[in-house]
């Protein structure tokens, strides 16, 4: 078989899906019967830990740190009041406190009355914000910035110290809201 | 524009396709001669364009389209907002199924990045055997398809839910488009990294300043979920994700992850804000609707639609799109006498899964006021709800998945307006 058959036969192989080959030398490459093309490069986890950032449901991938009540506030006048208002309230960027009950025509969708998961507050904060600056803060401000939000939902006391362990035993009130489809 | 130009506009516009917009500079159209086209007895001259050499090739090189075609644009919020929100598609200036690149409605959180392909990089890992760093040129080695598909956000129409906002078609559904997608299967890709057995969820992720993140099912990502880096013949436009993005056929366009950069397999969704505080469905009973993927089946009048005016009576054809995230378009009923009586309307092929299908439907218009819908069913049997169906049950504040048939008034003067 000359070169260029050879190559004609594998990218047959390779279109048409036929997974019995005769030839031992293939572009692709059975390996417990799924195929593939030797394409890309191994990567480990420590090449990718900058952009392995997702918070799962359960906590995983939390980093080290921690903040409380106090240094969020800090933070979030600093550097979120601008848009979102010195509490919370609401301004240029959605409200963040409060919201109402949602069987009501008034009920404003917020992290106290609508986010199902605590997590999901740090994983989008850092990720995402502030706005114009996203993947700025450091994990204890985003952390600090987590308990001040809880603490302004009521969702956690004053003195709420919120790290790796204590972020996903946070309740949040409407935890139970939400059913999932799939489809 | 000098004012033979204006004249021209309109009067080509009203050649084509009997309706005119009733903005701008419609009410020339009774001027014959503004090209000196004609002799006094009304025979046609040689127009001057005839008679000399027109512009050369390349200026510039990459083609636009006529001068006078430039009011055929996307638009944006009006007032601008704060923050990156949405550009719509003008439905209404469309020809078949394809939507042209410049013309393709956007949607972004953070702006449009600028990402050199050289550079970017896709990252596989989570639950598979042998996590994977891809180039641009790694993607284009594999095998590739091009499919046909829509995409739509699952916001289109959503202020409409509440009130009646939207003056034309552009401003109520315009956030749809459909092109020719190419790019490589997941599945194809995936496969490279080996997926462990546990993997039943998948994170994508893009490189944008929101950093956006869904999960996905991955039996979608396994079925017919692309990552494509190609529309309608060339690379994908900026604001559309180049070099990179997550193709998932008839899913909610959020989930299309954008200048995507990475994958991870897990067992659970990630619970992220795209997908818990956004992009939920909120119900009349304060409770709300998950992982709402699928778009429903949908269609829409474009011409005659709100905004144009049918400048006398006689033939109109009536035409629009249909479309539906669970498979094909099986059919598509048109009623002219505000649903009274409705008719078949004809589907232009090729009818396509999970595609932009375009129905057309004659009318002869007397010049009575009346009410025109359009009604789709698809081929899992499913009927296009109307307004009050589509809202039974949902909450006030309901965004997402608005699928109404929507009427357009028509008025004894032939304006046409938005009849939700």
């Amino acid at each position: 078989m000359d070169a260029r058959e050879l190559v004609k036969t594998k990218y047959l192989c390779t279109v048409f899906a036929i997974i019995t080959m005769t030839s031992s030398s293939s572009m692709a490459t059975d390996i417990g019967h799924q195929r593939t093309f030797g394409l890309g490069q191994p990567v480990t986890e420590q090449q990718l830990r900058a952009w392995d950032i997702d918070i799962a449901a359960t906590g995983a991938g939390l980093p080290a740190g921690s903040g409380n009540v106090g240094q969020g506030k800090l933070t979030f006048q600093a550097k979120c009041a601008s848009c979102h208002g010195l509490e919370g309230q609401g301004g240029l960027a959605n409200k963040l406190i409060g919201g109402g009950n949602l069987n009501t025509a008034g009920a404003v969708k917020t992290i106290g009355s609508y986010w199902p998961y605590a997590t999901t507050i740090f994983d989008y904060i850092r990720r995402a914000m502030p706005y114009g600056a996203p993947q700025s803060l450091s994990n204890d401000e985003v952390y600090g910035l987590t308990a001040f939000l809880l603490n302004a939902n009521q969702i956690v006391g004053i003195d709420a110290i919120i790290d790796a362990s204590s972020l996903p035993l946070v309740q949040m009130p409407n935890r139970s809201g939400f059913i999932r489809v799939e489809r | 524009m000098s004012n033979e130009d204006k004249t021209g506009l309109a009067r080509r516009r009203f050649i084509q396709t009997g309706f005119a917009l009733t903005a701008g500079a419609t009410a020339a159209l009774a001027v014959d001669d503004a090209w000196g086209q004609f002799d006094s007895q009304g025979n046609l001259l040689v127009a001057p364009w005839t008679k000399k050499t027109g512009a050369d090739f390349l200026t510039p090189p990459y083609g636009l389209p006529s001068k006078y075609e430039k009011d055929v644009v996307r638009i944006l919020p009006t007032p601008a907002a704060a923050f990156p929100t949405a550009s719509r598609t003008p439905l209404q200036n469309l020809y078949g199924i394809i939507t042209p690149n410049g013309l393709i409605f956007e949607r972004h959180h953070a702006g449009v990045p600028d990402i050199d392909p050289d550079v970017h990089r896709l990252v596989i890992h989570g639950l598979v055997d042998r996590p994977l760093m891809l180039t641009m040129n790694d993607l284009m080695r594999f095998p590739s398809v091009s499919l046909i598909y829509f995409l739509e956000c699952s916001g289109n129409g959503s202020a409409e839910l509440k009130k009646r906002t939207g003056t034309t078609v552009q401003d109520t559904h315009g956030l749809l488009s459909c092109c020719e997608w190419t790019g490589v299967r997941l599945s194809t890709v995936l496969a490279e990294a080996g997926i462990k057995p546990s993997a039943k969820w998948l994170l994508a992720e893009g490189s944008d300043g929101a950093a956006m993140t869904r999960s996905i099912p991955m039996q979608k990502a396994m079925d017919d979920a692309l990552l494509v880096y190609a529309q309608n013949g060339e690379m994908l436009r900026p604001e559309q994700g180049y070099p990179l993005r997550l193709f998932l056929p008839g899913y909610e366009g959020n989930t299309n992850i954008k200048w995507l950069r990475r994958l991870k397999l897990g067992t659970e969704p990630w619970q992220t804000r795209e997908e818990t505080s956004t992009y939920t469905d909120l119900g009349a009973d304060g409770k709300a609707l998950q992982f709402t993927f699928e778009m429903g089946v949908k269609s829409v009048i474009t011409k005659p639609s709100g905004g144009m005016k049918l400048k006398q009576a006689g033939f109109y054809e009536v035409t629009g799109f249909a479309w539906t995230g669970a498979g094909k378009i099986r059919s598509v009923e048109v009623s002219i006498d505000g649903g009274k009586s409705w008719d078949q309307a004809a589907l232009q092929e090729p009818v396509l899964n999970k595609s932009l299908t375009r129905f057309r439907y004659p009318w002869m218009w007397k010049g009575e006021p009346t009410v025109l819908l359009s009604r789709a069913t698809d081929s899992s049997g499913a009927i296009q709800p109307t307004l009050d169906e589509v809202l039974k049950l949902r909450s006030a504040n309901s965004v997402y998945h608005n699928n109404a048939i929507q009427p357009w008034l028509v008025a004894a003067n032939g304006e046409v307006s938005n009849g939700r």
